[in-house]
């Protein structure tokens, strides 16, 4: 008979278990949480004082926040070079790894709505944004898009990572005709949420740096060398601290899409700087400020010269076999892909958005210690969420952790 | 008038907030005290996007706010609601060749409209050039804060910029919550009340016309105007964004714009670009004008001329 208890005491069984641990286990949440608590405090000051805290202003209205944002759909939305090779094609090795990419995607998604809000002048209005308690201006205005699409993605990924590990929990194999309809669907979604954030700040001719139909793609590009480069990264973490096998195999695969993704990103990148130079319009400004300095302003030239000499030694160490099938040069290459998209596509692209401002001005922006340390707690909100998926996804899928089925 | 514009129109009904309202203030009436102020609290969360209120709903809202910044900064302000006049459709206009540089009109501006001044917010910005340079395609030629003993200055011209109230505006379009839109007058409000700073607008408007309050806004006690419009010079808060409104609590009454009025060189025009007789209409027909950024389609109905 059926024990609608079963499920209430399968949840407490988890929580228990969610809270022991090894010394390390408890030392990481410790070290994790110091953080968060750090982060929000001083979001607490942000709202109580306001946003003068950070160093954004009215020539740029947006920064970190919105960078670190950014990145992050990128990382979301590249579980799809998994999910492809491992339900389209049935690569055995990455299939066995699937859910934990689909896992870090969940992550980086309530990283990015934590981001938004750490953004928003009036985080209690919120709600204003959403459809019909709100007045979302859907299909107008692309932020309203965007809500649609992360939360859609987000929703998706939590259905069949939750779907895995429930049936797993409990023994039983998972039915893939539940399965394949919502894989089938994350892979145009996961390129929509990156697409549709593109186009957040593409379709604004007001910025010219952002107005250029390459920005989409490139965006794709560099997402799907910075996602599975923290991937690889993780997934040797998860080798080291737990008994889960994961192939050699799958990583070098993915080391493999990694060099092809930023190879593309490196080619539309110089096709993008050849339309700029060459033609050499007004709209060079913010290239300019960006890889030369403009009218003596230049905090960002040392940054963007760093991340392209990252992306390059990247780029060259994953193509040649030898170096990606090596531990220390593969490690070293995500290490760097990871800082230079980081950099590319964070700061590099927001900012320069804004700089020189519309009506000409240079307002040169860096984050102010409120600003870091916000968010700094939200990366460490963001690896605390992960560690507790895999905390609790670990054991189910070696089998360690078992529920007991109501029917029994 | 155009279909475009009707998008914005708000058309959902509301009872599901009107549950969510009841669900959520029957909880708060049980975590918080009771008592006037938290009403209002709670009052104020749930308000509805101005364009979803009906008249009696507006009342009320100005009733609260009004008693809310009584409270706060000790003064009592009239705010109004006027509806924009039929068969109007405001339009500026700035003579090039007259203007000074003085910047009255950015002070004038901040006495109507109770801007900030600790953090200060301008919403005219005053470029100043150095003649010969090239200008209009590049403003990164221009000085937005000179300081000169004397204006003008010899070899300088002077090129002020605020809202340039599009007809097309892409600051309308992103704003992911309806919170800004056009009116039928043609000029292009904020409510106040409904924004959540996300500043989408600001990086969609291509003329620096937006201002985010980034800290309480603050300024001394005597120095408010208390003849307010509710989407215009009423008092703001921390954490949203705000725009010229054409001194929509002036020009709706048949007054002049702020700015308009102090110009002391009369660079500045105005009025009604349906009506044939007007001024703006007989500057735009008789004198060299251009428009700012005319190539982003965003058609503003801000003229800039020459007096020939
Ligand atoms: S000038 Fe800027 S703020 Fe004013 S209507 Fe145009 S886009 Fe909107
Ligand atoms: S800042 Fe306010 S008015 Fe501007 S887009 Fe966001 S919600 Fe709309």
């Amino acid at each position: 008979m059926l024990n609608v208890l079963q499920p209430v005491k399968n949840f407490f069984v988890t929580v228990k278990f969610l809270t022991k641990g090894s010394k390390w286990y408890y030392g990481w949440l410790a070290f994790l949480l110091f953080f968060i608590v750090f982060g929000i405090i001083s979001y607490i000051r942000q709202l109580d004082q306001g946003m003068i805290l950070t160093h954004m202003r009215d020539q740029v209205s947006w920064g970190m926040y919105i960078s670190n944002f950014t990145f992050l759909v990128g990382v979301a939305a590249a579980a799809v070079l998994l999910v492809i090779p491992a339900y389209l094609y049935n690569f055995k090795p990455i299939k066995e790894i699937v859910l934990f990419g689909e896992m870090l995607a969940i992550t980086a998604i309530v990283m990015c709505l934590l981001f938004i809000m750490a953004d928003l002048g009036r985080p209690d209005r919120a709600w204003h944004i959403l459809p019909i308690i709100g007045a979302m201006n859907f299909p107008n205005s692309l932020l309203a898009w965007d809500v649609v699409v992360l939360n859609g993605y987000l929703t998706i990924n939590t259905i069949v990572v939750f779907y895995v590990l429930y049936r797993l929990s409990l023994g039983k194999e998972y039915k893939m005709s539940i399965i394949w309809p919502l894989v089938v669907l994350s892979i145009p979604w996961a390129i929509s949420i990156h697409t549709v954030t593109a186009f957040l700040y593409n379709g604004l001719s007001a910025r010219p740096f952002w107005n250029a139909s390459i920005l989409a793609p490139r965006f794709i590009a560099s997402a799907l060398c910075s996602g599975p480069a923290l991937m690889l990264v993780i997934f040797q973490i998860i080798r080291k601290v737990s008994d889960i096998e994961i192939a050699d195999t799958a990583i070098f695969k993915i080391a493999e899409l990694i060099a092809y993704a930023m190879g593309i990103n490196l080619f539309l990148f110089f096709a993008e700087v050849f339309k700029e130079f060459y033609s050499g319009s007004v709209h060079l400004a913010p290239m300019e400020y960006l890889y030369f300095g403009l009218h003596g302003h230049s905090n960002m030239v040392i940054w963007m010269w760093l991340a392209l000499i990252f992306n390059i030694t990247a780029f060259i160490l994953f193509l040649r076999p030898k170096t990606r099938e090596n531990y220390f040069t593969l490690n070293l290459a995500c290490t760097l892909i990871i800082l230079g998209v980081y950099i590319e596509k964070g700061m590099g692209l927001i900012v320069p958005g804004f700089i020189p401002s519309t009506l000409g001005e240079i307002y040169e922006y860096s984050p102010s210690a409120v600003e870091k340390s916000i968010t700094i707690g939200i990366w460490a909100a963001g690896a605390m969420v992960f560690t507790l998926l895999l905390k609790f996804a670990l054991p189910v899928y070696t089998g360690k952790l078992r529920f007991k089925t109501g029917s029994e | 008038m155009d279909k475009k514009n009707k998008n914005n129109i708000i058309q959902k009904p509301c009872s599901r907030r009107t549950f969510l309202k009841g669900a959520t203030a029957g909880l708060a009436s049980l975590a918080l005290p009771a008592g006037n102020a938290d009403a209002s609290v709670w009052e104020a969360f749930f308000q509805k996007h101005f364009k979803e209120m009906d008249d009696d709903e507006i009342q009320s809202v100005i009733k609260r706010l009004q008693k809310e910044y009584a409270d706060n900064y000790g003064v009592n302000f009239n705010i109004k609601n006027t509806k924009p006049l039929e068969g109007t459709l405001f339009g500026y206009g700035l003579d090039l060749s007259r203007c000074i540089g003085c910047r009255r009109c950015v002070y004038a501006c901040v006495k109507e409209n109770n801007q900030s001044v600790q953090p200060q917010i301008h919403w005219i910005t005053v470029l100043r050039f150095k003649k010969g340079e090239k200008y209009v395609s590049n403003f990164e030629e221009s000085e937005a804060y000179y300081a000169p003993k004397e204006v003008p200055e010899e070899g300088h011209f002077y090129m002020p910029i605020q809202c340039q109230q599009c007809e097309n505006p892409p600051c309308v379009k992103v704003c992911p919550t309806q919170a800004t839109w056009k009116e039928r007058d043609g000029i292009v409000v904020v409510d106040y009340n409904w924004c959540i700073g996300c500043r989408y607008c600001m990086a969609a408007c291509p003329y620096g016309a937006r201002h985010f309050n980034w800290g309480k806004p603050n300024r001394s006690r005597e120095e408010y105007n208390t003849e307010t419009h509710y989407l215009g010079n009423r008092p703001r808060y921390k954490g949203v964004v705000e725009k010229c409104t054409f001194c929509i609590q002036r020009t709706r009454e048949g007054k002049y714009p702020a700015c308009v009025e102090i110009c002391p060189v009369g660079a500045r025009k105005f009025g009604n670009l349906l009506d044939p007789n007007s001024e703006i209409r007989y500057c735009i027909e008789n004198k060299r004008v251009f428009r700012l950024k005319e190539d982003l389609n965003t058609s503003p109905k801000f003229y800039y001329f020459f007096a020939d």
